[in-house]
């Protein structure tokens, strides 16, 4: 089967994938091209037109201070993304290598490793980021810091369950014996085959992450006005829920929502791909 | 069993010194200096220099930590400075207004999400599996103050159901008295039916948002424990002797699926921890997240520390249990081992 023809059997087989994919392909665009495409300056503000309605030409409404929330919404995708994406790439990059070698060479390597990832599962791990930022500082900086922190634990483990079982496996022993270092074996062996869980994982992690950064922005950390940023965007609307405005808050917050929506549903349409027997 | 049981107990020692030793590097990972943090942005150097001298500050790492478990077992978790009281003090007091929160949203989801589960796991594939499959991953992907906010609109603002958001209690009515500090069994207690009903008024829209976030991870375990147990012999063995349906599910099958449910309701703890910060924001609850935030924004670090340690500890204690929970329930754990 050609490559395009496969990709087309997995993108149809199951509807959901290709809604799912559909909507991370604009979330994508939305993310590197909409600084350009809004209608307008999502900094720009205008006392008059301040807490309008939807309507023809302000799409989502006006916030407080006169701002189109349809170009912040719009804008605040970069920021999110950004966010979440280099947050979840750090837990990657650290995480796997020390899941891989724990669970390949045991000892000292896994008790250390095991025991690293326990400790931070050990906090309830929105309360453990508000720690790290407040500790060291309310930056953007720190925010993706404490998500990359918060979450390596679910790629230690997943590396570490896969190297686990293939450690023992005939073809890594055949490797060995062809004069493959350790190390090269964890590389170009072991880390390809863990790869689809941990790319599942990736999926349903970047969703989390994007709620995360929203949530510690939305309590004050990290992200300020008046950068547009889902979570702040939330917040500056939270105080007029109470008197009706309701669009200020909303339309970030269903942003916020479908992009979460968006990387569950890719996870969960990656998990029905690479081990269908996992399916909840 | 005992000896199972035992080997939990220890097994937990280490994540609380992990919790001990994490919360106190964060206190001691401040970009600048730590003494002039604690001492508050008003001080004088002098000032500066007598709170280094009385936390210790001067001495070396190891044993600043020891005086930090020292002053720990004594229950001296800092003062704050924007109130000036003991934070522990402070913590103890709010912390039944969040258990209160996170309780009932426990309850109620697993009211929920269990039989939710059930039916998805008898009917696998069909369009009630699929909708319910849905509606939980909707519910983990809404942001928890997102739903919050968009409760408070739909049944305050426009169906004028639900009362105001902002707070435990209507400022008309006056607290009952504290036996156990959740104001539903206090209120019930003091048999005041007026005031337990404006106390659950107020309950109503935090509980329902939290509880949202959390159905999908206890739906989606029941479904596959269920699925799993289903198709066991002694399932089957049950059927063909003739039993009713709802005997089989509930007597044979649902006992048996609900222990990987247990294990999850630990997880989700940890998630209503974390969410019951956003939602006392949210609705104004006086609660221990809402004192953090408070810490925060004031850049009042003692209290964040302690609420961190707190939850830590609390989350460590609630797994504990739930692992001793699951010797008792479970026997297969004794025997295997």
């Amino acid at each position: 089967m050609t490559t395009g023809g496969h990709l087309r059997h997995v993108l149809t087989e199951n509807p959901v994938t290709l809604l799912a994919t559909g909507m991370f392909v604009v979330l994508v665009l939305m993310a590197l091209f909409g600084p350009w495409l809004v209608p307008f300056d999502p900094l720009a503000s205008k006392a008059s037109a301040a807490l309008q309605a939807p309507n023809g030409t302000h799409w989502f409404g006006t916030d407080a201070l006169g701002r189109d929330i349809f170009s912040r919404v719009v804008v605040a995708t970069r920021l999110d993304l950004g966010i979440a994406f280099s947050a979840v790439f750090m837990s990657f990059v650290i995480g796997m290598p020390l899941g891989l070698a724990a669970g390949f060479f045991g000892g000292w390597w896994d008790r250390i490793v095991s025991r690293l990832a326990d400790t931070i599962m050990a906090f309830p791990l929105f309360v453990l980021a508000m720690g790290i930022v407040a500790a060291l500082g309310n930056t953007v900086g720190n925010i993706i810091l404490a998500t990359a922190v918060i979450n390596l634990p679910f790629y230690i483990r997943v590396a570490r369950a896969e190297a686990n079982v293939r450690r023992s496996a005939g073809w890594v022993e055949a490797a060995r014996l062809s004069g493959n270092s350790d190390w090269r074996i964890l590389a170009m062996h072991l880390f390809p085959n863990a790869l689809p869980p941990a790319m599942v994982q990736v999926s349903l992690n970047m969703g989390w992450a994007i709620l995360n950064a929203a949530g510690l922005s939305f309590i004050g950390l990290g992200v300020r006005a008046p950068a547009p940023e889902w979570g702040i965007l939330v917040a500056e609307g939270a105080a007029f829920i109470v008197s009706g405005e309701w669009w200020v808050s909303f339309f970030p917050g269903a942003m916020l929502m479908l992009a979460v929506f968006t990387f569950n549903l890719l996870g969960d349409a990656l998990r029905d791909i690479f081990d269908p027997r996992r399916r909840t | 069993m005992w000896s199972v049981a035992f080997r939990r107990l220890l097994a937990a020692l280490p994540n609380l010194l992990g919790v001990v030793v994490i919360t106190f590097l964060l206190t001691r990972a401040i970009p600048g200096d730590p003494a002039a943090y604690f001492a508050g942005g008003a001080a004088t150097q002098e000032a500066v220099e007598q709170v280094r001298r009385a936390l210790g500050l001067d001495k070396p790492m190891l044993q600043q930590f020891f005086i930090y478990v020292g002053n720990l077992a004594q229950g001296d978790l800092g003062q704050s400075l924007t109130t000036g009281q003991p934070v522990l003090k402070e913590l103890l007091l709010r912390l039944p207004a969040s258990l209160e929160v996170v309780l009932l949203s426990l309850l109620l989801a697993c009211a929920i999400a269990l039989p939710m589960g059930v039916m998805a796991a008898t009917r696998p594939g069909s369009w009630m599996d699929q909708l319910s499959r849905l509606i939980t991953t909707a519910g983990v992907s809404l942001p928890t103050f997102f739903t919050g906010l968009l409760l408070a609109y739909v049944f305050y603002f426009l169906l004028g159901w639900a009362p105001s958001p902002l707070g435990r209690l209507d400022p008309v009515y006056s607290p009952p008295a504290t036996i156990t500090g959740l104001y539903l069994i206090d209120a019930a207690l003091a048999g005041d039916l007026a005031l337990w009903r404006a106390c659950a008024g107020q309950l109503v829209l935090p509980v329902v948002t939290m509880t949202l976030f959390v159905l999908a991870p206890i739906a989606r375990m029941t479904r596959a424990s269920m699925i799993a147990v289903l198709s066991a012999d002694f399932v089957r063995t049950a059927r063909a002797s003739g039993l009713s349906q709802t005997t089989v599910l509930v007597r044979y099958a649902l006992r048996n699926a609900l222990l990987p449910v247990v294990t999850t309701l630990g997880m989700v703890f940890g998630f209503m921890i974390g969410s019951s910060v956003i939602i006392e924001k949210v609705f104004g609850w006086p609660g221990v997240g809402s004192y953090a935030i408070d810490a925060l924004t004031a850049s009042d670090y003692a209290p964040v520390q302690g609420f961190v340690l707190t939850m830590g500890i609390l989350f460590v204690l609630l797994n504990l249990m739930i692992d001793l929970l699951y010797v008792l329930i479970d026997p297969r754990v004794t025997i295997e081992s």
